[in-house]
């Protein structure tokens, strides 16, 4: 005891510096994860946080026993796994690829495009969409009204919706995702490749037997990653992309949590649903990491 | 037979590395052509926009939409706004994140772990909107800069980043000979340390200012007042409520040529937002790598 009082006061420096950022945490994460307990009361603005009545799982019952429950998670989950399907295997793919040519011009060029798209913002990204999209006008429908199709409102088409959120993201993300793995490409031992050129094995048999497995951890940990936020869809780009003809395949959790609780100023019904959507990322992050232990011994913790 | 082989490749090595070249083309193209189209659609006239005819340069070349765009004081001070937000929010962000990250590099701090699991913490549980929007307003900043400053002042994971960089890449040696010469942690920090991290504070700074740059949804929730919009919010009220109006959809004869000039309005307005990210952005993609890179090192 004394001797841990003694590296305090040794180290006094060190607790005056992390002073501000730790008052931070608690201010604007420990106090709003507190402040959950609206879920279980039901706020009223004049009493506050602390004075509202309890009203135990009510919030919870009405969410599941609203009419549009199966459809927020329909909707959420459907997102999430068509974009995990589709966007996960595109940079693993791409870095693949670029570990094979030789570096120069070409290599440079490639990257260098693909990682551009990451930095335009959502508003921007979401108004590129609906612009190459836009009847009539946008090259994406002037192409298919030369290929023989009528004009097609696709930012109106609920059947599209997701393809057009899922794709787009794929084009935005491919590339800046593919660092992680080209990294890990770089890092591979070259006596691997000798020991495969020695025994005379191709190009193709080389990406499948040394780069592959190689990449194999770190394809665990992403994943493990975005399955931990299934249910977190892509907020802000799910909202600028909604429109009144679409809702019925784009209204997710998080864009219902925001027009309920702060459009309608329902707070109490909101945080529930809001508490529901971390309660299920939660489980599922320690599900998926505990089994990622067990089969591949490779896990976030 | 020796030099044979090691001079020409077996032909479906060859053949897959064609391949392989010919779909990197492919993609890269993919990528490239959206950006072009809208940089060609921004520079023509409306009437070649409407009817079609812009397909990868521009048709009958027009600035008069940039010109509208640099007349518009609500832009202008957009810009300004998202300038102020990015400035000051980019460098709250960089001085607390040195500061937790500094002290968290620190094996001989006692309550080390406490602080990392404090901090881990927050990565995966949160309050979520509701509680946070509650207490934003509770202490009165709602509809103020301050909204847009501090909640979301630190990032876990970059805080993560800079301490794996204090810990792998400043010599042990420095801290000691330093501590003999009656240097303490503050004064270290601040002319040691610092100086010799200045690629990851870069790097971080780089990060935190996109971010900021790119930010729309606070503004969303938080302000009210129209002279504190920044330019994404700005934007998203031009390009994307203007667009989703059912109304637009049903054009007359004589709307679409006024909505052709509203087209081309909005492919400059794209690439007028884009253009701060992007003119930086051929300068900085090597540290963006970096950053990425030493992320995935486990801390």
């Amino acid at each position: 005891m004394a001797q841990t009082w003694n590296r305090v006061k040794q180290s006094w420096e060190l607790y005056l510096l992390i002073l501000l950022p730790v008052l931070y945490l608690i201010i604007f994460n420990y106090i709003p994860m507190f402040g959950v307990i609206i879920a279980f009361k039901d706020f009223n603005v004049i009493k506050g946080i602390l004075g509202s009545p309890w009203v135990g799982f009510k919030h919870f019952h009405n969410l599941f026993h609203s009419p549009n429950f199966p459809l927020l998670i329909k909707n959420t989950l459907l997102i999430s796994f068509y974009s995990l399907i589709a966007g996960f295997p595109v940079p693993i793919l791409l870095a693949l690829a670029l570990n094979e040519i030789r570096t120069g011009f070409f290599k440079r060029s490639v990257q260098m495009i693909t990682y551009a798209p990451h930095f335009i913002s959502t508003v921007v990204m979401v108004s590129i969409i609906i612009l190459m999209l836009s009847p009539h006008v946008g090259v994406v429908d002037r192409v298919f009204d030369f290929l023989g199709f009528s004009n097609i409102n696709f930012m109106g088409e609920p059947g599209l919706f997701k393809s057009i959120y899922v794709w787009s993201g794929v084009w935005q993300e491919m590339g800046y995702a593919s660092i992680i793995y080209i990294a890990a490409l770089a890092s591979v031992d070259p006596s691997l490749y000798e020991a495969a050129r020695m025994d005379g094995a191709s190009r193709f048999k080389k990406i499948i037997h040394i780069d592959l497995p190689s990449l194999f951890p770190i394809m665990v940990t992403m994943l493990i990653l975005s399955l931990g936020n299934v249910m977190a869809v892509g907020f802000e780009k799910i909202y600028l992309m909604q429109n009144p003809l679409n809702l019925s395949t784009s209204e997710v959790i998080s864009t219902y949590v925001y027009k309920v609780g702060l459009l309608g100023a329902n707070f109490s019904f909101s945080s529930a649903v809001g508490l529901f959507n971390s309660v299920i990322n939660l489980v599922l992050l320690v599900v998926v990491n505990s089994i990622a232990r067990r089969v591949s011994e490779n896990s976030l913790w | 037979m020796i030099i044979q082989q090691k001079i020409r490749e077996p032909f479906g090595d060859r053949v897959l590395l064609y391949v392989i070249y010919a779909l990197l083309a492919l993609l890269t193209l993919t990528v490239l052509y959206p950006l072009l189209y809208i940089l060609s659609s921004s520079l023509s006239s409306p009437d070649a926009v409407v009817s079609g005819q812009v397909w990868l340069f521009p048709v009958e070349f027009s600035m008069r939409a940039y010109k509208s765009i640099f007349q518009s004081s609500q832009l202008m001070l957009g810009f300004y706004n998202s300038l102020v937000y990015t400035v000051v929010g980019t460098f709250i962000n960089v001085s607390f994140t040195i500061l937790m990250a500094y002290p968290l590099s620190q094996k001989k701090m006692a309550g080390r772990s406490f602080f990392m699991i404090l901090m881990m913490i927050t990565m995966f549980f949160s309050g979520g909107l509701i509680p946070t929007y509650l207490l934003v307003k509770n202490l009165h900043m709602l509809d103020t800069r301050w909204a847009l400053w501090l909640p979301g002042a630190l990032s876990v994971f970059q805080v993560i980043i800079a301490r794996t960089f204090f810990m792998a890449s400043i010599p042990h040696e420095l801290q000691e000979a330093a501590q003999i010469d009656g240097c303490r942690d503050i004064r270290y920090l601040w002319s040691v340390a610092l100086p010799l991290s200045k690629p990851i504070i870069a790097v971080m700074t780089l990060m935190y200012a996109v971010g900021h740059w790119n930010a729309y949804f606070d503004a969303l929730i938080y302000l009210r007042s129209e002279h504190l919009f920044p330019l994404q919010y700005v934007l998203r009220n031009l390009l994307i409520l203007n667009a989703a109006d059912p109304e637009m959809l049903a054009n007359t004869a004589q709307s679409l040529r006024d909505k052709g000039f509203e087209q081309v309005l909005k492919y400059a307005l794209i690439v007028v937002a884009c253009v701060p990210v992007l003119i930086m952005y051929p300068f900085v993609q090597k540290h963006f790598v970096k950053g990425v890179m030493i992320g995935s090192l486990k801390g």
